[in-house]
């Protein structure tokens, strides 16, 4: 018996993938709001990447001025709602919290985070506007946590801006990429529409930039452009029967899953191969879509998982199975998948040893692939004199997110590689910041 | 944007919050971080007669896990040399020439007065608090809260104050006597431009258990201090009222008292403050809680479209009136959401042993009734529930009647004899006594009102 029936329908969907960090009500935040110290120097917002002033917003909701919590929450961070519920708060403020220490559960700053956010953007309430034109065009290529963060900051700073995104909606992976139960699309394109509303920046959706031709009117027609690109594609493993039907990349799984949410199937037993916290992702998602078994592979060790201990504790939770020190090296079956020829291995310093002869093939119906994501490597090519690093990362200016084309600008999972919506939002404010110092010269 | 500054008896500042004068405001280094953090003012620790502090100088009172929500000291006024505090005066009002620093003072006799006031004038101070309040060790010496309580004494300082002050001059309050307006009116008879209050309250906020000995304790032994913290609102509020309804007063008030967010700062400006003063919140968490105050005025003056703080001084005092001035018609009942009730039965308990058994429990739920002909409509139920709006408090009467103890006065209808039938508590249904120790008391009790006269409740001329 599986741990999570099949969900059927919307109700059923909503019931297996319940948030985790349900928005909180008045009484909840006012408790919770007392018990914050106001610390001096607050750790929690050296733990943020977007630094927001943690004890103020919540010295703010305890005293009755959610208006003023959340404009707090937004001058630092433009995804202040999605990021109170999609962080991984455990180890960045809540992790820091001084309570800690204290054997006593630390505040739950991204739920009161959320209640003052949520309250904003339900009252409709106006907190911002752009500011004075300034007669300059900024062009955005992908609305991403960077991308709109980055439009917000500059539509703040006078410049017109046109974001243009390949997909049919904003948030980048916060409507595409985030476990259902860490956000709902409601809640995210609301947010989105709110920003909207406030900065009047112009989209288009289903506007895919991906010739050089297009680039170069871009060039001609704007004064600077942003790349809030992210990640492409799951990476391909390269291994013989890769190509099989049911065997997918987490990545797709995942935004199928949040567009489609209960018309996805899954397998009955299913592969998730990968250590990360997308892995964990697509693992807790395919057992509360209604696998009977869930196996999580990974090459290296348990303790060597890239994933954080509360992402798998979560996983564990909901049935997820471990299996540790092995390798795929074949993906079998006739034409759809059957299973994955695992061989087992064991690491000696610091490296991954297949031990000879000991492969056994696992039987499976599904498999996710959840290794990473491949970089954009072959879009960028079309950009002339755009530096990359060896990961085919981005070299940015770290103060003004400036590329080695001075037109270009980045922020986002294409500059580091892969990181939170929190570390997207915070590095498009600075680079928002960095071409306006740039075009104010 | 609405705009925060005030200018409080010719004092201008850019918002209406200043430190109070205490050991925030002890020094110019303390005094610039202040405003540099976003005060608008601050009143020095009081400069005066020499003192010697003693070692172990707070009490706190802590409400379950809530510390501090009382607090007081024993502490005195500043013992540091005269010339530093000067000094440092001069070197702040240097920096920062829109700000407001106020020298408190606290000396004796009128020569010692008169120095003092031209010696902080000259140091650039933009006015003067005289300390009446302290209400503890400089008593003793004839001092402080001595002179607050005999208003003949601080009228007569007062006017030695202004036979040399040529700037503002403030007078700030002890609440410890009966009546804060007596005082208040010596103030203004002396000549002062502004008061402000209200200072410390005497207190013993603790005893020792073991050592016998009342908080803080000096080597064993302990003495009242000056009580201060969120506690002391409700009290400062009310003498702020008494002083701003006064119609000889007419001063300006400088609200002090358990102001620890804007909420509480708002309070006191509708009671009558033009500016506000703070210490134990900022002794409590520090210089950094001026920016929720201001945050939270701001948005509160851009929600209600005031302008100005002037727009709002003063803003509830029509509401505060005499008891008997109450409109005795007005009737509100208690209303439980049975949705919202999380079944503690808190407001069972509380209205059937403090109040007026007017909820019964029912078999089979743990959601309470209210017995509508029982309640008086005190609030007491919709006070104790945790619940946010679980229990509300709707009107009843048909809003279109006003009477009031005073026009029953004056047209004879009120009750003046023991057993008077005009009295209300007469026909409100009380439980028989024995009823308490009955078994089967909790199916005796939600009885039905006392009928008289076909009534069910107070009589039609009450």
């Amino acid at each position: 018996m599986a741990e999570f029936s099949t969900p059927t329908t919307e109700q059923e969907f909503a019931e297996n993938f319940a948030q985790l960090k349900p928005v909180m009500n008045r009484t909840e935040a006012l408790y919770e709001s007392s018990r914050c110290l106001f610390c001096f120097d607050a750790p929690c917002i050296k733990a943020c990447p977007s630094g927001i002033d943690i004890p103020q917003f919540i010295r703010q909701i305890n005293s009755g001025n959610e208006t003023g919590a959340a404009r707090t929450i937004y001058e630092a961070n433009y995804f202040g709602n999605a990021c109170g519920k999609v962080c991984p708060t455990e180890v960045l403020c809540e992790g820091a919290c001084v309570y800690n220490l204290q054997e006593v559960k630390p505040i739950e700053i991204g739920r009161l985070q959320s209640y003052a956010t949520t309250k904003v953007i339900k009252s409709d309430k106006k907190l911002f506007g752009p500011g004075m034109e300034n007669g300059k065009k900024v062009a955005v290529i992908g609305a991403g946590p960077a991308g709109i963060s980055a439009a917000c900051e500059l539509r703040l700073l006078g410049y017109s801006v046109d974001v243009f995104e390949a997909k049919a909606q904003p948030s980048g992976l916060t409507v595409y990429g985030v476990a259902p139960y860490k956000i709902t699309n409601e809640e995210t394109l609301a947010e989105m529409a709110y920003l909207q509303a406030q900065f009047g920046y112009n989209t288009h959706f289903n506007s895919a930039i991906t010739s050089r031709a297009e680039l170069a009117e871009l060039e001609n027609k704007y004064d600077a452009i942003f790349l809030g690109i992210g990640l492409g594609k799951t990476n391909e493993l390269r291994l013989p029967g890769e190509d099989k039907i049911n065997c997918t990349g987490a990545v797709e799984f995942i935004a199928e899953l949040r567009q489609h949410q209960h018309e996805v199937a899954v397998g009955r037993t299913v592969i998730v191969l990968g250590g990360g916290n997308t892995a964990m992702d697509a693992a807790s998602e395919s057992s509360r879509l209604g696998a009977e078994t869930v196996i999580l592979a990974y090459r290296r060790a348990k303790e060597e998982m890239g994933a954080y201990n509360f992402e798998y504790d979560l996983a564990k939770g909901v049935g997820v199975k471990g299996l540790f020190n092995v390798a795929p090296l074949e993906i079998t079956g006739n034409g759809y998948v059957a299973g994955v020829k695992f061989i087992r291995t064991e690491t000696k310093d610091g490296k991954v040893h297949e031990i000879a002869g000991s492969e056994f093939v696992q039987p499976c119906d599904m498999v996710i692939k959840a290794t990473g994501q491949a970089k954009q490597t072959e879009f960028l090519s079309l950009i002339p004199y755009l530096k990359l690093d060896g990961k085919g990362r981005i070299i940015a200016n770290p103060h003004t997110g400036q590329t080695s084309n001075p037109k270009y600008f980045a922020s986002g999972d294409a500059w580091n590689g892969g990181a939170e919506v929190v570390n997207a939002a915070a590095e498009a404010k600075l680079t928002a910041r960095g071409i306006h110092a740039y075009l104010s010269k | 944007m609405p705009d925060l500054s005030i200018n409080f008896a010719g004092i201008k500042s850019p918002n209406p919050f200043w430190l109070a004068s205490a050991p925030p405001t002890n020094s110019g280094y303390q005094v610039m971080k202040a405003f540099d953090a976003g005060w608008g003012g601050a009143v020095w620790k009081t400069l005066g007669v020499p003192v010697v502090n003693v070692s172990s100088r707070y009490g706190g009172v802590n409400y379950r896990d809530k510390r501090l929500v009382g607090f007081n000291n024993i502490e005195l006024i500043s013992d540091r040399p005269l010339s530093d505090n000067l000094r440092e005066i001069e070197e702040v009002k240097k920096r920062f020439p829109n700000h407001a620093v106020i020298a408190s003072l606290m000396v004796q006799s009128q020569q010692e007065w008169h120095d003092i006031v031209r010696q902080s004038q000259d140091a650039g101070a933009d006015g003067f608090e005289l300390n009446f309040g302290c209400p503890h060790g400089m008593c003793e010496r004839g001092m402080g809260s001595a002179v607050g309580q005999e208003p003949k004494i601080l009228q007569m300082i007062v006017e030695w104050v202004m036979e040399v002050a040529q700037k503002p001059v403030i007078v700030k309050l002890t609440p410890n006597i009966s009546d804060i307006t007596e005082p208040a009116l010596a103030a203004r008879r002396g000549g002062a431009d502004a008061i402000s209050l209200i200072n410390t309250i005497q207190s013993i906020v603790g005893v020792d258990l073991d050592k016998f000995a009342p908080y803080p304790i000096v080597d064993g032994k302990g003495t009242n201090g000056g009580y201060c913290g969120p506690a002391v609102k409700p009290i400062a509020l009310n003498m702020v009222k008494n002083c701003a309804q006064h119609p000889d007063i007419k001063l300006p008030i400088s609200g002090i008292g358990g102001i620890e967010n804007w909420r509480d700062a708002v309070e006191h400006i509708l009671l009558g403050a033009s500016s506000v003063q703070v210490c134990t919140a900022a002794m409590h968490f520090g210089f950094g809680i001026i920016r929720e105050m201001t945050s939270g005025l701001e948005q509160y003056m851009v929600e209600k479209g005031f302008n100005t703080i002037d727009d709002m001084v003063g803003k509830a005092l029509p509401n505060v009136l005499h008891w008997e001035d109450l409109n005795m018609k007005y009737k509100v009942t208690a209303n439980i959401n049975e949705a919202k009730c999380i079944g503690c039965q808190l407001c069972y308990t509380a209205c059937e042993d403090g109040a007026h058994q007017a909820i019964k429990l029912n078999a089979g739920t743990r959601i309470p009734e209210i017995i509508e002909e029982n309640c008086v409509g005190c609030n007491l139920c919709s006070l104790v529930c945790p619940v946010e709006q679980c229990i509300t408090m709707e009107q009843t009467d048909s809003g279109t009647q006003h009477l009031t103890w005073k026009e029953r006065v004056e047209a004879g209808t009120a009750p003046t004899e023991f057993e008077d039938e005009k009295a209300g508590g007469r026909h409100h249904w009380v439980p028989a006594p024995s009823a308490a120790l009955s078994k089967e008391r909790h199916k005796t009790l939600p009885g039905k009102a006392r009928i008289i006269n076909g009534e069910t409740e107070v009589p039609a001329e009450a």
